[in-house]
């Protein structure tokens, strides 16, 4: 018998209406109907989500770690990027 | 129930079949839960496990509300832990053993595909805890025949072996399906006062869900007439004693153990 290892699938769940989807794990699956089932089972056993996408692992194009001085380092020294520099007059409150 | 004269009459009836209901639920539940540590893959471990605790559930409920009926101070752990098997009124099918996935799929499948438009129905039903338990557990079963009717599909449909299987099993369980639309006195009274359905109504939905299935998944229904009977007034098979030899050995070892 030959053994076929399934597919891996990564999964996003939302938690309410409004929020985005967000990576909670991957799951083994022939398919994506089933990679679908196996995500509700694993991963909303406790009220987690209202919904969920399931993603071919194989269909994620990731940036090289190796690579990460070069493209996260010159972020590094840009400060005024971050929103802290400003004033929030008192009647806006909270933002 | 809004009489109390109905009630009176029908307390008797009430309570056994109350009793089917919660004895089916639980000892599937219980045999679901026999593969925790045992599933071929970590998703179906869980899988199994929601299934398991869902049909617990609804065993809780049901268990609480026949002893509510019997009126003797009978809790759900007194009517789960401290029946013998003679005293089980749970459906064959539910019973037999786990065997390998196929056998467990398909068990689940045929019993799911009763279960959910049986929920649904009787969520209708003139009794008001029936219907609201009933009205829960439709929605667990929708899933539980979807999760078991999708796998049956690919088992079916998959190598070699896995039709085997898979058709192996439908062969052996599908003498306990008579069983899913049988009706004697206890359902006559329930039917008669608007508190339950009359099971053969159920019969063409679960034989087009059957059927749908069984085609996508390259199966044949076997075509042999006869049928087991029995676990509804407490005729068993061997299998039923060993496990609740496991089930409720705590309880025997330790009457009244809590933690």
């Amino acid at each position: 018998m030959s053994e076929v290892p399934m597919p891996l699938w990564e999964v996003f769940i939302r938690a309410r209406n409004g929020l985005a989807h967000k990576h909670v794990g991957s799951v083994h699956a022939a398919d994506a109907a089933m990679a679908l089932q196996a995500a509700r089972d694993v991963y909303t056993r406790r009220g987690e989500g209202l919904s969920i996408w399931v993603v071919p692992s194989t269909a994620i194009t990731a940036s090289d770690p190796a690579e990460k001085d070069m493209m996260f380092e010159p972020t590094a020294s840009k400060i005024y990027r971050h929103p802290t520099f400003y004033g929030v007059p008192e009647d806006v409150g909270n933002m | 129930m809004s009489e109390t004269c109905d009630g009176a009459v029908l307390a008797a009836p009430l309570f056994d079949y109350t009793l089917r209901l919660a004895d089916t639920a639980l000892i599937l539940g219980h045999r679901l839960s026999e593969w925790i540590g045992h599933a071929p893959v970590l998703e179906e471990e869980l899988a199994l496990g929601n299934i398991a605790l869902d049909l617990i559930g609804e065993a809780r409920a049901l268990y609480s509300y026949a002893g509510a009926v019997e009126g003797k101070g009978r809790d759900e752990d007194a009517l789960a832990y401290r029946r013998d098997a003679g005293g089980f009124r749970n459906l064959l099918l539910v019973e037999q053993p786990n065997g390998d996935f196929a056998a467990t799929i398909v068990r689940q499948f045929l019993f799911s595909a009763f279960a959910q438009p049986f929920w649904r129905r009787l969520a209708a039903s003139r009794d008001a805890t029936l219907a609201a338990i009933a009205a829960k557990s439709e929605k667990e079963a929708a899933y539980h025949l979807r999760h078991a009717g999708e796998w049956l599909i690919r088992l079916g449909d998959g190598t070699e072996e896995s039709h085997r299987r898979a058709q192996t099993a439908l062969d052996e369980l599908w003498p306990y399906t008579g069983e899913l639309f049988e009706r004697d006195a206890v359902e006559d009274a329930l039917i008669a006062a608007g508190i339950t359905v009359d099971p053969e109504t159920l019969r063409p939905e679960w034989q087009k869900t059957v059927a749908a299935v069984l085609s996508e998944a390259t199966l044949a229904a076997p075509e042999r007439a006869w049928m087991q009977s029995g676990g509804r007034s407490g005729r068993h098979s061997e299998h039923l004693g060993h496990l609740l030899a496991t089930m409720q050995f705590l309880q025997r070892a330790y009457p009244g153990a809590t933690w």
